[in-house]
């Protein structure tokens, strides 16, 4: 591992001072950064700790929405009984990721930002556009069994492995940013990218630029929400294929709904036709199947990854069935 | 003199850190790349803590900092000033085994004991997150309170792996102490 200074942020202002500068991570719970570095797939010269900065609480907004300070731990949001009983499908996704030990030192913002876990990305003998732009993406050929099959570009097919991160796209998260040059919001999906040509970038986040909260806005009927994992064991493994999803039934029919995809892109995927599809139509199993292919269709899968596609179909179905079921 | 090439590496960075470990302080200069793990094992002779995988995937360093279980793999000891950390050492008083350790014996959770430090320090940790109400992933009700299963506990323990799959014993240990 290189060599780097430790500093302790005691503000925002420079905390940000430091890492514009230039050669500095901040460093949240740690549990992707140091082992990236131990990788050496991360070789910052200075590490920022933004884990004692006061951005470890969650807050009611004016509108009703809650704030979500970067440096909630995630078994913190998972715990919290609003988020619980407004947003099961938050609550649902963080305790699907990682283990209870790496929840306890995960933040927030850390988990937004965490890498892909594509095995080239993390092998510094290989190439990969990712780690290091225009060396090539040998997953397109290789193992790509876990990664994308939308929105992929030639450069890149890598998926974002974030569980928390799906129903923050599904309920339209906003990400507050802090930065040099002063501070913005960036509504989720949008925060992170799609590969293009730049796969080396995840996120619209700036050189320097430092997450300080996450605001989920109200959503009437966000407690009729759901997650749903598929991963290779019962336990302790990333996504292969998952969906957050909000559903707002009466008479039978669709009012109102959110969704968003894990596993099957280089973002949170929001599933947007889908939701077009759904919303007025019935709530049964025949218009579900008929929305989750609209969205699927557009689907490019790899060789060995065009299982995802009826995977992601099927349990996007199964979710939205069990959510009109639900009481 | 023979001239030192340039291996193009930064030269280490060593900061003074108070650790808090088991109640007692435990001043150490340290190297700001190392983990807690290897400042446990290699300067603070507290080897109970084990290196499975050094990448967060075998729970076998699981210590308490402040009472939660963590990583101690994954978390840099120079971020832990101030921190109170537990290690599987300072889990009994004095001679009086803490009773996940008199279970663990009780129903012969383990084989090769590499594992059990992180299993017992993580089990501690659990428990309390059973008792403050957190969910987990096979709660039925995530708005409810969890009850202590055989599933929640499986659930629970995931992070903790056993190569000689005394997962049964462990699980049976565990409900002993925590239903
Ligand atoms: C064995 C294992 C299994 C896992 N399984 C899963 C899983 O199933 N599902 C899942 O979703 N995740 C899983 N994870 C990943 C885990 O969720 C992430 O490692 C964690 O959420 C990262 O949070 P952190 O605070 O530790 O981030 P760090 O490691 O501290 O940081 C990650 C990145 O975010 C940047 N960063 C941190 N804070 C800020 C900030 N405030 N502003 C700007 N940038 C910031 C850092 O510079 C770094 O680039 C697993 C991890 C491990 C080790
Ligand atoms: S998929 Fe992306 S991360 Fe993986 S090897 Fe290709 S460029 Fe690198
Ligand atoms: S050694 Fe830390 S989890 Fe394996
Ligand atoms: S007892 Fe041998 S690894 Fe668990």
């Amino acid at each position: 591992m290189r060599p780097f200074t430790y500093e302790r942020a005691a503000d925002v202002r420079s905390a940000v001072a430091v890492c514009a500068a230039g050669d500095a991570a901040y460093l949240g719970g740690g549990t992707n950064l140091v082992d990236l570095m131990r990788l050496g797939v991360a070789t910052p010269a200075v590490l920022v700790d933004v884990t004692r900065l006061p951005f470890d609480r969650i807050e009611e907004t004016e509108e009703g929405g809650l704030l979500i300070g970067a440096g909630v731990r995630n078994s913190d949001l998972a715990a919290d009984s609003r988020v619980r009983r407004r947003h099961p499908m938050l609550a649902q996704a963080v305790v699907a990721g990682a283990s209870g030990q790496i929840r306890n030192m995960a933040t927030v913002a850390g988990n937004l930002l965490q890498r892909t876990r594509c095995a080239y990305f993390q092998d510094v003998t290989k190439p990969c556009n990712k780690r290091e732009p225009g060396s090539g993406c040998p997953a397109r050929r290789g193992e790509h069994r876990n990664l994308a099959v939308l929105g992929h570009s030639d450069a890149c097919v890598a998926t974002h492995p974030s569980d928390m991160a799906v129903p923050l796209a599904a309920l339209g998260a906003v990400v507050h940013i802090e930065g040099p040059g002063g501070s913005r919001q960036v509504p989720m999906p949008g925060f992170h990218r799609l590969p293009g040509d730049r796969p080396e970038r995840d996120t619209v986040l700036e050189p320097g630029e430092l997450v300080t909260a996450v605001e989920v806005p109200p959503l009437a009927f966000g407690a009729r929400s759901r997650y749903r994992k598929v991963r290779d064991r019962a336990s302790f493994a990333f996504a292969v294929v998952s969906v957050a999803a909000a559903l707002d039934v009466a008479d039978g029919m669709v009012r109102d709904c959110r969704i968003a995809l894990g596993g099957v892109a280089h973002v949170p995927w929001r599933a947007e036709l889908a939701e077009a599809e759904l919303c007025g139509g019935p709530a049964t199993e025949a218009a579900f199947t008929r929305a989750a292919g609209l969205e699927m269709a557009q689907a490019r899968p790899l060789e060995r990854n065009a299982f995802k596609v009826p995977l992601a179909a099927n349990v996007l179905v199964r979710t939205l069935i069990d959510l009109v079921e639900a009481r | 003199m023979s001239e030192l090439k340039d291996t193009g590496f930064d030269d280490p960075v060593t900061v003074d850190v108070t650790l808090s470990v088991n109640g007692e302080s435990r001043p150490v200069t340290v190297d700001t790349r190392e983990t807690l793990l290897d400042t446990l094992r290699e300067h603070l002779a507290l080897t109970g803590a084990k290196k499975g995988c050094d990448h967060g995937q075998c729970g076998a360093c699981t210590v308490l900092v402040d009472g939660r279980r963590v990583k101690s793999c994954l978390t840099l000891t120079v971020t832990l000033d101030d921190r109170r950390i537990t290690t599987v050492e300072g889990l009994a008083a004095g001679d009086t085994l803490h009773p996940l350790q008199s279970a663990f014996i009780e129903t012969d959770a383990f084989q090769c004991g590499y594992c059990t430090p992180g299993q017992l320090c993580s089990a501690v940790g659990m428990l309390a997150e059973v008792a403050d109400g957190w969910p987990s992933a096979v709660t039925a009700d995530v708005a409810g309170r969890p009850v202590l299963d055989d599933d929640e506990i499986r659930e629970r323990m995931s992070g903790n792996l056993c190569r000689c799959g005394a997962y049964v014993n462990i699980v049976a240990a565990i409900r002993q102490v925590g239903a």
